[in-house]
């Protein structure tokens, strides 16, 4: 056996090993292996992926929720604002009634001071007539007691005919 | 720690100088006690038609190996290693032919009425390569298994130690030098990586066979190597040989010779470079192991213990390194003749 002159017989054992070998491990081992790895990676792959996604996902929605609670917090505070404006108005409202109601009222109770004022004046006025008749017939009746004050006025009452 | 290693180291110095020796005097014929370090080396990174483990006294422990010899006129025939052998010193020789065939002091096969005969022999290397080819099959397979049952799950077991490896073939060797069309790649090259590296691996035990060092494996492997690559080769690939772009005309003569040694260059360099990175490691060990014996000193043997621990986790790296080299090696030549050019008329 020589060192450097490969000898056929070992170049003939080996091809036939090495082929052999190389056949077996490509069906049994390496195929096998590689398609597992491979999928194996593309499973770590996708969890990676999906757990990006998810990350993603989680802020937009944290955000969305940020977006949420700004919009209500506006909401509310226009509401509040629209509460406090209406129950001003109502405040309001009710002032100028009652001040509008009092301002009836009292006009009303002028009214009525108004017609009773009349009505006692009138009713005064119809004494005051009623007491001077009384009085003027007092008076005539004194007066007309002798005759010729009686034909002394129905003179007066002809001359004053005749003028008309 | 240290102190337990140096203790360690002596005592073994101390028990196998003796049973080192004698294996020297053996197998070369002990002259006068002198032993030949370069027979030794030699004889253990060669190839060998029996596996010679090592001696007890003068007992040779070994392990015969089947002989296949094929000749037109007499067919297939099979015999044991031991019966060329003379069954004391364990020498082959023309003086124990059998059958009519002998195998010579070198190991070549040969018959006695000179007429041709091949050798498909089941050597020590080839043993080897059934060894490594078993242990690949049975880690593989054991790996394979658990993906088969647990589909994505993580690794555990065999699959633990063979699943970074295929994806470093995968992505930093494949990927990276052949681009795009990788994929198709990746199973010669993770067999080629697992095998070569196994191969290294087991034969730095002691008593192992030189495998990974030899030179026929090698050839092989970078036969196959260049087959793929070749087979592969698009249109930009042979244009590039046959007739390579933006050199002048003049010089194209030159250049396609030069392409065209270029294609068995590469794969030469990949043979050569995995043989003489291994058969070289195997060398420098044997050798400090010599040192013992040419000294035939135990402070000697302490310091080549030392030598040859410290070796042997380089030669560990070695052959990770080596395997990964040729993987690498083999990936970009295929991906030099699968890559797509833009074509544009700078190259």
């Amino acid at each position: 056996m020589d060192l450097i002159i490969p000898s056929g017989g070992l170049i003939f054992w080996q091809l036939l090993g090495f082929l052999a070998l190389l056949f077996i491990l490509i069906k049994f081992a390496w195929k096998p292996m590689l398609a597992s790895l491979a999928e194996r990676e593309s499973s770590i792959e996708e969890a990676l992926q999906s757990a990006e996604k998810a990350r993603n996902e989680m802020s937009n929605l944290k955000s969305e929720n940020e977006k949420l609670l700004q919009e209500a917090r506006k909401e509310r505070d226009v509401i509040l604002k629209k509460a406090h404006e209406a129950s001003a108005k109502m405040i309001e409202d009710a002032k100028t009634e009652a001040s509008k109601q009092g301002a009836q009222l009292i006009a009303n109770a002028k009214a009525v001071i108004e017609t009773e004022k009349k009505a006692a004046l009138s009713e005064v006025k119809n004494q005051v007539a009623l007491l001077t008749l009384e009085v003027t017939e007092k008076l005539l009746r004194k007066q007309l007691a002798e005759d010729k004050a009686q034909a002394a006025l129905v003179d007066q009452f002809i001359k004053d005919l005749k003028i008309n | 720690m240290s102190r337990k290693f140096l203790a360690l180291s002596l005592l073994f110095s101390v028990l196998f100088l003796h049973s080192f020796g004698e294996i020297f005097a053996a197998e070369t014929g002990a002259k006068e006690g002198k032993e030949d370090p370069t027979s030794f080396i030699m004889h253990h990174i060669k190839d060998a038609h029996e596996w010679h483990f090592f001696n007890v006294g003068h007992t040779h422990i070994t392990l015969p190996l089947p002989v296949i010899t094929y000749a037109s006129d007499r067919g297939l025939e099979f015999y044991l290693s031991s019966d060329f052998q003379d069954p004391e010193t364990h020498k082959f020789g023309k003086e124990f032919a059998h059958n009519g065939i002998y195998i010579d002091e070198h190991e070549h096969l040969g018959r006695v009425d000179e007429g041709s005969i091949m050798d498909f022999s089941i050597t020590k290397n080839v043993a080897m390569m059934f060894i490594v080819i078993a242990m690949v099959l049975y880690v593989t397979l054991s790996a394979a298994s658990h993906y088969k049952k647990n589909g994505t799950a993580a690794p555990k077991g065999a699959a633990s130690l063979l699943e970074p490896i295929v994806i470093f073939v995968r992505d930093e060797i494949a990927q990276k030098a052949i681009g795009p069309k990788y994929m198709r790649f990746v199973p010669y090259l993770l067999t080629l990586f697992v095998f070569i590296w196994t191969g290294n691996l087991l034969g730095l035990l002691p008593g192992a066979a030189n495998l990974t060092g030899n030179i026929a494996v090698t050839c092989t492997l970078a036969f196959l190597t260049f087959i793929i690559v070749n087979v592969n080769g698009n249109k930009d690939y042979w244009k590039h040989v046959f007739a390579t772009p933006g050199v002048p005309a003049a010089l194209l003569p030159i250049m396609v010779l030069v392409e065209f040694i270029g294609l068995f260059t590469k794969p030469f360099a990949l043979m050569v470079r995995l043989f003489v990175a291994v058969t070289a490691g195997h060398i420098v060990i044997l050798a400090f192991i010599s040192l013992a014996f040419i000294f035939e000193s135990y402070s000697i043997g302490v310091l080549s213990t030392v030598m040859v621990t410290f070796i042997n986790i380089i030669e560990l790296l070695v052959a990770t390194i080596q395997a990964y080299v040729f993987t690498l090696f083999s990936a970009m030549y295929i991906g030099g003749a699968v890559a797509e050019h833009a074509h544009d008329d700078h190259h």
